[in-house]
């Protein structure tokens, strides 16, 4: 079980790799808005296929929105959201 | 579930663009896993019918969908990419065919004409969606 830090480190590890962001993501709020650091859709469509992989999880296509990867924050509710089901 | 807005009669337009090497990024990366939840079984076959195409013909698939994103209002619907997809006739002409909820959201705007352009030159690919709900 992974803290809430390590939880939102976890996927800016991931932002970092694959989110092709204009900054540092290491250095992102919660709240930072991924979209205008940079971050394409088709960038997020490597960040969920990566946190995918890393969460041993698989996004629905109910959240295949837009603003469930606008965030950290809003990456990790979807992320939790997933695991509870 | 989103609330399907009423028919709305006019003109709607969605363009996009997409990386061609980052399309092939993604497909070293992320391999079959990219493919499959992405595009339709037909839309993988005929673009690794020429594997030196793939990316590029993927890349303008990508585009088209999220074109259609844009032209529909779809991208806060929750709509799998697999439901939007390009499909091409023999004389090479493309359509653009909707699945699942993604269908239903579009009829219920009221768009009956749908159209799908697909261009490239370099390393990015392009596509423009336009449809028309009558007035």
């Amino acid at each position: 079980m992974n803290s809430p830090q390590e939880f939102d480190d976890r996927i800016r590890t991931i932002l970092a790799k694959h989110g092709r962001l204009n900054g540092d993501a290491n250095t992102f709020t919660p709240d930072t808005d991924l979209y205008l650091a940079g971050m394409t859709s088709h960038a997020s469509v490597n960040v969920m296929l990566a946190l995918e992989g890393a969460f041993d999880i698989e996004f629905p296509d109910e959240l295949l929105k837009r603003s469930v990867f606008a965030s950290i924050a809003s990456i990790r509710d979807a992320v939790a959201s997933i695991g509870q089901t | 579930m989103l609330p399907v807005p009423p028919a709305q009669p006019g003109l709607r337009v969605g363009i996009d663009i997409a990386q061609i090497s980052a399309i092939d990024a993604s497909l070293a990366s992320f391999g079959e896993r990219f493919l499959r939840r992405i595009f339709s079984d037909g839309e993988v076959a005929y673009a690794t019918g020429v594997p030196a195409l793939t990316a590029q013909r993927l890349a303008a698939r990508f585009a088209a969908k999220e074109a259609a994103m844009k032209a529909f209002d779809l991208s806060e619907a929750g709509i799998g990419w697999r439901d939007i997809e390009v499909t091409r006739a023999a004389d090479g002409a493309c359509a653009l065919a909707l699945h699942a909820r993604a269908a239903a959201i579009v009829e219920q705007s009221g768009c009956t004409e749908i159209s799908v352009s697909l261009s490239h030159d370099g390393d990015y690919a392009t596509a423009v969606v336009a449809a028309l709900a009558p007035r």
